[in-house]
């Protein structure tokens, strides 16, 4: 058996306090869910940077030596072709394919990273805790142990920032 | 928070949260009017219009145009090279205004990267219909054939062909990306169960968890990072179609910057007519408020006087490089035959814009609208400018020709103008024309609400 407990905020300043104080009370934060990105919120859940910037570097650098190579293996080995007589390996004009492809294979690997990390996706069928989160709610769901002793703790800091509908779930695993 | 005095509110009207989502939501969810009937029952006409010729052009061929031997491009690439500089404006609010933190951008970046999208896909139906046989299209790209051949990679026609797909597919993903937040917005207040399943399924999953936010925002990031570069490279590119040939006029090494300025130019243009009539009819002046046309009028009048410089260098260049093609390429342009098009150009794009150095027109709405209509033809005329006067007399005197539009290439134009105002009218019955979450994360900063506050401390 899972237990939880859920409560939302009405404004974001209240939250950020209530998640400082959880953490600083070593108590295990399952998810915040906002209807916006909140400044100041991830070192507090001490979540580390994202990778994502890094997979953009790497599929960029893919497109970028997948454009340049195939462009000189085209013009100097497959079939170098005489045009206006200039030189088969004309670097500054694979530069402009090579820059777009880059750019291409960069975006396309973020997008695709962040969905897939992220779970999210077309059909993906996440659940949907409150209708309001993406409105103007903020929530925040906490764990708590299978014996109940932590639920009086937990209830007492999310009051004390104001928290609404306080509510105490199990579920069965 | 500091709130600098200074700076105008963003969001007017005290709004909550609540009312951010209402107000935006609105659209989607209620009835459209007679008026949105009207606007979509003309632009679907033109659009019909537009397939008709586009159909006789494909059926008859390319004979069916205005064009002749000497002048080979008229306004077939002419509407291509304007279209694609009015999509750029879109990315340069969306990529270049976020790195450069410009939070006026929130209210204004879904619409303008929309309409991104849809002047890009009117613009790439140019280069195809003009290929004369368009199911043939796709000889443009690099694969391996029976024909046993590459494509050339040293033409900056070819470049082109990546540049605008490229850019198309970037903005596309970047558009997208900002709208999944959104589009969970909406799904979350859809009463209807089919409504409810679409806007689930379009909204990707979306529940709003710190980490998604967290790794939304450094892509958000990131990807503006890639399009500011690549918004400036597309109309580089495309200037390069006209910069590496020979013709009098079109080989000059100016042409890049002085495209990609044209290119913002135009397209701030755009967005100001759209979003004039857009504010007033879906009641978004609180959101769209006159310090946000007021700031993109700056943009026009910095991007107008580069334009207005960079006319006048071409000219200076003509004269001083010695050359008496280019000399009379230029003379030409401002007194030939088509003097009044090189002067509607001037007057449109270098005189009217300074206008805007009185603080009371760039607030002033109708003023503004008026001259954001006087840009788009202006930065049409450029093209137009740039394209037949330095065709239409070349080296040659006996080849010497004047050129004439059909009247179907003028049904494709128009075409195209009913596809870009269809796609928009679309737009805003299904996707919030204002980013809802972003808004939401300026409105503590730029509010009218804690204006007021750190005003009486």
């Amino acid at each position: 058996m899972r237990r939880y407990i859920s409560a939302y905020f009405e404004d974001e300043e209240n939250l950020l306090r209530a998640t400082k104080d959880l953490r600083d009370k070593q108590f295990s934060i399952q998810d915040v869910l906002t209807p916006f990105p909140i400044h100041g919120l991830d070192p507090i859940l001490g979540f580390k940077r994202s990778r994502i910037p890094t997979v953009g570097f790497i599929a960029g650098a893919i497109g970028c030596i997948l454009a340049f190579g195939f462009q000189t293996w085209v013009f100097t080995i497959d079939y170098p072709l005489f045009i206006g007589g200039k030189p088969h390996f004309a670097i500054p004009s694979f530069i402009p394919i090579t820059f777009e492809l880059t750019v291409l294979f960069a975006a396309f690997g973020m997008v695709f990273a962040f969905l897939i990390r992220s779970k999210l996706g077309p059909g993906a069928n996440n659940p949907i805790h409150d209708e309001r989160i993406t409105d103007d709610r903020f929530m925040i769901i906490v764990d708590l142990d299978e014996a109940g002793n932590q639920d009086e703790l937990v209830k007492e800091i999310l009051l004390k920032e104001e928290a609404q509908e306080i509510k105490v779930k199990e579920i069965d695993k | 928070m500091y709130v600098s005095p200074i700076r105008e509110p963003l969001v007017t009207g005290k709004k909550t949260y609540k009312k951010i989502t209402d107000e935006i939501s609105a659209p989607i969810e209620g009835k459209p009017g007679k008026a949105w009937y009207a606007g979509i029952t003309l632009t679907v006409s033109a659009l019909l219009l537009g397939l008709a010729m586009m159909g006789y052009t494909i059926w008859e061929g390319i004979g069916t145009w205005g064009l002749n031997k000497t002048i080979g491009w008229g306004w077939g690439i002419t509407n291509f090279v304007w279209w694609v500089g009015i999509g750029h404006a879109g990315t340069f609010i969306s990529a270049i205004l976020l790195l450069f933190r410009q939070k006026w951008r929130t209210s204004i970046n879904r619409s303008a990267e929309a309409m991104t999208l849809f002047a890009v896909l009117c613009a790439g139906l140019f280069p195809l219909i003009h290929m004369g046989r368009p199911l043939l299209g796709f000889f443009v790209f690099p694969y391996p054939n029976t024909r046993e051949l590459w494509v050339n990679f040293n033409s900056p026609l070819l470049w082109d062909v990546f540049a605008i797909s490229t850019y198309f597919t970037v903005s596309l993903l970047f558009w997208y990306v900002g709208l999944i937040p959104d589009i969970g917005t909406i799904r979350d207040r859809m009463k209807s169960k089919f409504k409810k399943w679409i806007y689930g399924l379009l909204s990707f999953g979306w529940t709003g968890s710190a980490k998604h936010w967290q790794r939304h925002e450094s892509i958000s990031l990131i990807l503006a990072g890639l399009a500011a570069p690549l918004v400036l490279s597309v109309h580089s590119i495309v200037s390069t179609d006209f910069a590496t040939s020979v013709i009098p006029g079109w080989h000059t090494t100016i042409f890049p910057p002085y495209f990609v300025a044209g290119a913002i130019f135009s397209g701030f243009a755009m967005v100001l007519t759209l979003l004039i009539i857009t504010r007033k009819v879906l009641h978004l002046e609180n959101y769209i408020t006159i310090g946000h046309i007021e700031s993109m009028n700056k943009i026009i009048i910095a991007t107008g006087s580069i334009v207005g410089i960079a006319y006048i260098t071409e000219l200076f260049i003509a004269w001083y490089s010695g050359v008496e093609y280019e000399q009379y390429a230029f003379l030409n342009r401002a007194t030939g035959p088509y003097w009044w098009a090189y002067w509607i150009m001037m007057t449109c794009n270098v005189i009217s814009p300074q206008l805007l150095w009185f603080k009371k027109l760039r607030r002033n709405l109708v003023f503004t609208f008026i001259l954001s209509i006087f840009i788009n033809i202006g930065m049409w005329f450029e093209r137009f400018v740039i394209i037949v006067t330095s065709l239409h007399r070349d080296y040659l005197p006996s080849s010497w020709s004047m050129y004439e539009p059909t009247m179907v290439e003028v049904g494709i134009f128009i075409g195209t103008l009913g596809l870009f105002f269809t796609c928009f009218l679309l737009f805003i019955r299904v996707f919030p024309v204002i980013a809802i979450a972003e808004v939401k994360s300026v409105l503590k900063s730029s509010g009218d609400q804690k204006k007021d506050k750190s005003e009486k401390h």
